[in-house]
């Protein structure tokens, strides 16, 4: 019972699986689990730049809306102003038309007081000529005395 | 048991002898022990063949397949030994360690096979097919228990040591280390002695604990076998070997992975930067 001859073929027989197992088993098996946790690893870093993607894109929104609401805000301000100037100056037109009728209208009156004045005095300065032609029973050449009266009608104003 | 193996039944120590004696081819210096030889070819061949299969339809994807899940555990788990013991990237280190580890639990598992199976088939083969009468042929189904297999693993493991120290601190350096370690170069002879009986007793202690444990299983095996000489013995024997069984389950698992570990760490030391 000599185990030299077994010892030696099982020593060869090591050697062999070991390179065997090696080439079969340990380094596909290492570089499928190496690119599996590459893999993941990657998947991980995806997943992490779509959230940081997403928040972006959420605060951009946020942005845009802010802005938008902003904008709403404007133009509504600048309608109402709008308005109130419009408002504002309907009223000071109407308010100056008004001025302007009445005053015109009072223009008239005064005309109007004014002309009737006038052909009072000149009734009265006939009506006094008449008189005193009566009174002085002789006719007053109208034409020459024309001047006095209306000089007389000038000083009664 | 229809045909009876042996004439007449064979007394305890005929049937221990039987089942502790190999099947051998050859005379003498010349022979080699060819159940051992076969078994272990036949283990590591299935073991690459399963490699084979997970290695052709591997894939990368996030969920392996059944078969690949366990070789890769098996796979990871070693490299985690390996890496924690030896951080250097070594393309040698992996394999050598993986190899030890499925092939002597692939080894150490025959022990799991009921103790007369495996001799019974032998036994078969050599009476009907080569026309050896059955008594002659016996069958060791452990090559773990056979001396030569922890023993040629031992010694792989013991020349590579020997190769990586050498090549991590140079010939020169390396013959050095076995003069002034450990107690400084004014005790050189001294230091021969003990760096060589530390050195040896690496692959011995390495071999022989493998040997032992799984000689002693099996012998225990046959022991339980041979409770069962009446039929009143049944129960009691069948509690034993589930017993023992179930014991053994753990011991095999357990000196694989300390043949495994142990390995490493003699090659690690060979190439670590301290002298031990």
């Amino acid at each position: 019972m000599n185990i030299f001859w077994t010892l030696v073929i099982e020593m060869i027989s090591f050697g062999l699986f070991i390179y065997f197992f090696g080439k079969v088993l340990w380094k596909p098996l290492m570089q499928a689990m190496e690119a599996r946790r590459r893999r993941i690893s990657e998947g991980l870093a995806a997943a992490e730049r779509g959230q940081r993607e997403l928040e972006d894109s959420v605060n951009q929104a946020e942005e845009r809306m802010a802005e938008a609401r902003a904008e709403a805000h404007e133009l509504l301000a600048n309608a109402q102003r709008q308005a109130n100037e419009t408002l504002e100056k309907a009223r000071a037109d109407a308010r100056s038309e008004g001025e302007r009728i009445v005053s015109a209208a009072r223009d008239e009156v005064d005309q109007a007081v004014s002309q009737a004045k006038d052909q009072l005095r000149r009734e009265v300065g006939e009506l006094a000529v008449e008189g005193a032609e009566r009174i002085l029973k002789r006719e007053i050449d109208t034409k020459a005395h024309n001047d006095i009266i209306d000089d007389l009608v000038a000083g009664m104003r | 048991m229809s045909e009876s193996v042996f004439t007449q039944d064979p007394t305890a120590v005929e049937y221990i002898q039987h089942h502790l004696s190999n099947l051998t081819l050859g005379e003498g210096f010349w022979s080699v022990h060819a159940d051992t030889l076969l078994v272990s070819w036949a283990l590591g061949a299935l073991l690459l063949w399963l490699g084979h299969t997970v290695g052709k339809r591997m894939t990368t994807d996030a969920e392996p397949s059944g078969l690949q899940n366990a070789i890769e555990t098996v796979v990871e788990f070693v490299n985690d030994q390996v890496q924690s013991l030896f951080p250097r990237a070594d393309p040698l280190i992996g394999p050598l360690a993986l190899t030890i580890f499925l092939w002597v639990f692939a080894m150490n598992f025959m022990d799991m096979i009921p103790v007369d199976l495996l001799p019974l088939v032998a036994q078969w083969i050599g009476q009907n097919i080569f026309g050896v009468e059955a008594h002659h042929v016996p069958f060791r189904a452990v090559p773990t228990a056979d001396l030569a297999v922890p023993f040629a693993m031992a010694l792989v493991v013991f020349g590579l040591s020997i190769v990586y120290g050498v090549r991590k601190k140079g010939l020169g350096a390396y013959l050095k280390g076995f003069l002034v370690h450990p107690f400084g170069k004014y005790m050189a002879p001294f230091n021969i002695v003990m760096s060589l009986v530390e050195e040896i007793a690496k692959p011995l202690s390495l071999a022989l604990r493998l040997f032992g444990n799984l000689f002693a299983g099996e012998l225990v095996f046959m022991l339980i076998a041979l409770t069962g000489f009446a039929w009143y013995m049944a129960p009691f024997q069948a509690a034993l070997g589930w017993v023992w069984t179930v014991f053994h389950m753990l011991i095999i698992v357990i000196q694989a992975f300390i043949f495994m570990l142990l390995s490493v760490v003699y090659l690690a030391l060979a190439t670590s930067d301290d002298a031990h």
